[in-house]
């Protein structure tokens, strides 16, 4: 009894209704030869057919499936004995609810099993099944009452197109406004858990604060128990090894971008552009292993022949390897910017008795360089977000540090490190997490809507 | 620059600009040089990190295709295996193929009799060695009763020590195979009963903690659900809404909001998605964790501006002729775009799917929230089975202490490569194939 089934039937049930409904406008049109009486093609009955089949149901399905389980638990903690969740608190009668739950799937159980507890647990399998099956009877009724609708709708002067076409164009136009919903989807789950993070740890704390140490003790007793929330540290160190990565991707992105596109003959072009391009696509985690065990350990290797002692985590090794993924979205963003100077430039620049040098350097470069910013801008949204590198190289502990032989920690390391692993959503220190996933979303978003916008009107400008 | 007034030079050393210029030219040509070879020199740069990049994922990761075995001669009893003679399948699944090997392993070495020395012994053996001999019988059960030479696993430190990865000459405190073990191994090499085979369980077999046992198909597996899903959700929406921009949108408000959002989104850091996968998919509507189901809905939100800017410029690389023909001949605008644009337009929409694919096949961070992490020995069978993807093993395995696991991490991120490779190749050739020139 999968969902997976009822949905193939459903997919089953429209093709049949597409060839009814077909059979009947003609039908209704008099026969074959008459099919000019239609208003629409006879592929559009069909069609209107197969989605008033379909649609109805498949939103029925999906509502059901959505709040099935809702339901069905409040029915089961209904039937429930008022004793047994006498004096309970919320917490504890969760944890009887999932038991049941458990034992009704036939998963490991916490507490001891109660004859109590296994009758509530069969009543919920029971529960379940029947709202399986009626899920199953009503979707295909739906369905079939759907098709039933078609079929009596369907008369030669219907305007079967036209409905159609405005089913699809409705469809089309939900597609669209996904990505708003998306936007609003983070904004608001996001912001929505950084409140209640901003609850428990006041705003000025968490960004000013410059102790960072997230442990909540489980006893009263532990030691360091209060746990401390300033991101300063983690704004430094993100800071510093996006620093470093720019200061490795800028130069050789430009130049490489400058060469390429002034002076390589074109098969070199040809053949360097794409294989430079090869950086961007590989996977962050190949970066991350790239930077762990071999970058690293060559730094500190490095570091220790020439007498200075550098972290194995050190926010050298990061920004690095980061700057060399950085390195392909620097290049050919200047590489199209540096293109769309208009070769009038350079002819007049050539005319004065510029060498090509000089003119690439007080013409082409200034006159690019609102779209180099634009790049460069991106590329700093793009090396603040990034997470993988950083997560397998640099360190967990929050170090205030201005040596990048040291190791820090970022933002995204952090977030990482806060989520993974199975924990519940109302400590401050999951919570935590979402606020600076707040705060990344705001900076890059700032960075993007700027160097967008700069990209846009310099374009603008050439055309 | 080189503004010169007639008057103020001496009147005995002739001035001209030519001369001011002349003067110029060799530190001038040599700058030129100069700022040529920086800018060769940094896309040599490049060049050298990508060559650098493969060089060391390939070194470290080609020995993993290939794995250490020891040949026995392996008594496979009826009395053990297989005692009431009816080939019962749970008897012989139940049987104590440990002892099997063993016994063949003591037989190697009669000089061994004190316990310790045979526990040391075993250790040449992989503990998954009697599963794999189970697998082996109860694929052939005419095997049961006869005496075969049979090549049984090895342990991932002897694997190690024989692709030389431990140095054999080096003191015993610094290498985790004693002398002992060593020379065993080198008895064994001298029969000619240790050998490297191809790798097949790295293929066949998902995670495990011993890294001679750890495979990538779990991984592999979970990948593409992920991926299946993704595509079948985020293609038509991705497509859909392209359409809807690019062809019926009134020019407003709305639609201008519309677009500014779908470029940010494509620029938002990819963690952030997996927030929003962790707070809504899970946290709001229940979806159980670690599963393909989940990963593929952050992943369909995450590839669809790419998508959609994609499909937005095939579309707009459809010459108007075409449509204006459709329209003058009564199409309908619907029945323009989907009988004439879109076909023309599809192979550019493909490309850029599968770069979307490409995109979401490497990404790590929103899955490392929403569970994608955790320990998962069996090969997931459908979309809402605990499951974990190829990069997030190799996360996971880079993690591990042990050698064993270094080369099969370098080994998953050359298959991830592979993969990689393959669906870029195939949005060039399908590029390639169908580009027009209109």
């Amino acid at each position: 009894m999968h969902a997976w089934m009822l949905i193939l039937l459903l997919l089953a049930l429209m093709t049949v209704a597409y060839q009814f409904g077909i059979k009947r406008a003609i039908r209704r049109a008099g026969g074959i030869a008459k099919i000019s009486t239609l208003h629409s093609l006879p592929s559009y009955y069909g069609l209107y057919a197969a989605l008033w089949a379909g649609i109805p149901a498949l939103l029925l399905m999906g509502l059901w499936i959505g709040f099935q389980d809702q339901l069905v638990t409040s029915l089961m903690t209904a039937h429930l004995s008022a004793d047994m969740l006498a004096g309970q608190s919320e917490g504890q009668i969760g944890l009887i609810l999932n038991d049941i739950k458990n034992l009704a799937t036939g998963n490991i159980v916490s507490a001891t099993v109660t004859p109590e507890v296994q009758a509530a647990a069969d009543q919920f399998a029971r529960l379940q099944q029947m709202s399986v099956w009626a899920m199953w009877l009503a979707v295909l009724a739906l369905a079939l009452g759907g098709m039933a609708y078609a079929w009596h709708n369907t008369t030669p002067q219907m305007r079967a197109r036209n409905r159609v076409e405005s089913i699809f164009l409705i469809v089309m136009v939900i597609c669209s406004s996904l990505a708003i919903l998306t936007t609003l989807g983070i904004v608001l789950s996001v912001l929505f858990e950084s409140l209640r993070f901003f609850e428990m740890v006041s705003p000025l704390e968490f960004f000013f604060g410059i102790d960072w140490s997230p442990q909540i003790a489980l006893r009263a007793d532990q030691v360091g128990a209060t746990g401390a929330f300033g991101a300063i540290p983690l704004f430094t160190g993100t800071l510093m090894v996006s620093l470093i990565a720019m200061l490795v991707a800028v130069p050789i992105g430009l130049m490489s971008a400058i060469y390429l596109s002034e002076y390589a003959p074109r098969n070199v072009r040809a053949v360097a552009k794409p294989i430079i391009e090869v950086l961007a696509g590989i996977p962050t985690v190949v970066y991350g292993f790239f930077a762990a065990l071999t970058v690293a350990p060559m730094v500190r290797d490095l570091g220790a022949a020439v007498g200075l002692e550098v972290a194995s985590e050190s926010a050298l090794a990061a920004g690095l390897v980061m700057g060399v993924m950085i390195i392909p979205f620097i290049s050919s963003l200047s590489d199209d910017v540096i293109n769309a100077v208009p070769q009038s430039m350079r002819d007049g620049s050539y005319a004065l008795g510029a060498t090509q040098s000089e003119t690439i350097r007080r013409v082409i470069v200034p006159a690019a360089l609102p779209g180099i910013v634009g790049g460069i801008l991106l590329a700093v949204s793009r090396a603040i977000g990034e997470t993988m590198i950083v997560v397998m190289a640099a360190g967990m502990s929050a170090n205030l540090t201005a040596n990048p032989l040291d190791s820090v920690t970022t933002v995204t390391v952090q977030i990482v490190t806060l989520l993974t692993g199975d924990q519940e959503f109302d400590s401050a220190k999951t919570l935590a997490a979402f606020a600076l996933g707040l705060t990344l979303f705001l900076v890059t978003l700032a960075l993007n809507i700027i160097a967008l916008s700069i990209v846009r009107k310099y374009r603008e400008q050439y055309e | 620059m080189n503004k010169l007034n007639p008057k103020s030079p001496a009147p005995d050393i002739p001035r001209r600009t030519i001369d001011i210029v002349n003067a110029s030219l060799k530190r001038r040509h040599a700058q030129e040089r100069r700022f040529r070879w920086i800018g060769a020199f940094a896309v040599g740069l490049g060049l050298a990190f990508v060559v650098l990049l493969f060089a060391d994922i390939v070194s470290k990761g080609y020995t993993a295709f290939a794995q250490t075995y020891i040949r026995l001669p392996i008594t496979l009893s009826t009395e053990v295996i297989d005692p009431t003679g009816t080939r019962d399948i749970a008897a012989i699944s139940g049987a104590n193929y440990n002892k099997l090997i063993r016994d063949a392993l003591y037989q190697q070495f009669p000089e061994i009799t004190d316990r310790s020395t045979r526990r040391q012994l075993n250790t040449l053996l992989s503990v998954g060695a009697p599963d794999l001999l189970r697998e082996q019988v109860m694929g052939n059960f005419a095997l049961i009763g006869t005496t075969s030479e049979i090549w049984v696993l090895a342990d991932d430190d002897i694997d190690m020590l024989m692709k030389g990865y431990i140095d054999r000459t080096s003191a015993q405190e610094e290498r985790r195979v004693s002398d002992e073990t060593i020379g065993w191994v080198t008895q064994l090499e001298q029969q000619g009963r240790i050998a490297k085979h191809f790798n097949t369980i790295f293929f066949t077999h998902g995670t495990s903690r011993e890294p001679e046992l750890a495979g990538i198909a779990g991984a592999l597996m979970g990948s593409f659900y992920t991926l299946l899903l993704t595509l079948i959700l985020s293609f038509p929406i991705g497509v859909g809404a392209a359409l809807y921009l690019e062809e019926f949108a009134p020019k407003n408000r709305w639609t201008d909001f519309i677009e500014v959002n779908i470029n940010n989104l494509a620029a938002v850091p990819s963690i952030v998605f997996g927030l929003l996968g962790l707070a809504v998919f899970i946290g709001f509507f229940g979806i159980p964790r670690s599963t393909p189901l989940v990963a593929a809905l952050v992943m369909t939100i995450m590839t669809l501006p790419t998508i959609i800017i994609a499909s937005r410029v095939a579309l707009k690389s459809v010459p108007p002729s075409i449509r204006e023909a459709a329209l003058g001949v009564g199409a309908s605008s619907l029945q323009t775009q989907f009988h004439h644009v879109l076909p023309l337009a599809l192979p550019g929409m493909l490309t850029g799917a599968i770069i979307g694919m490409a995109r979401a096949l490497g990404e790590t961070a929103p899955l490392l929230m929403i569970g994608m992490i955790a320990f998962i020995v069996d090969i997931p069978s459908g979309f809402t089975d605990s499951a974990t993807v190829l990069p997030v093993q190799i996360f996971l395995w880079a993690d591990s202490p042990e050698r064993g696991f270094v080369e099969r991490t370098s080994a998953a991120i050359i298959v991830l490569l592979a993969f990689l490779f393959l669906m870029n190749l195939a949005a060039v050739l399908l590029r390639r194939k169908f580009e027009r020139r209109w």
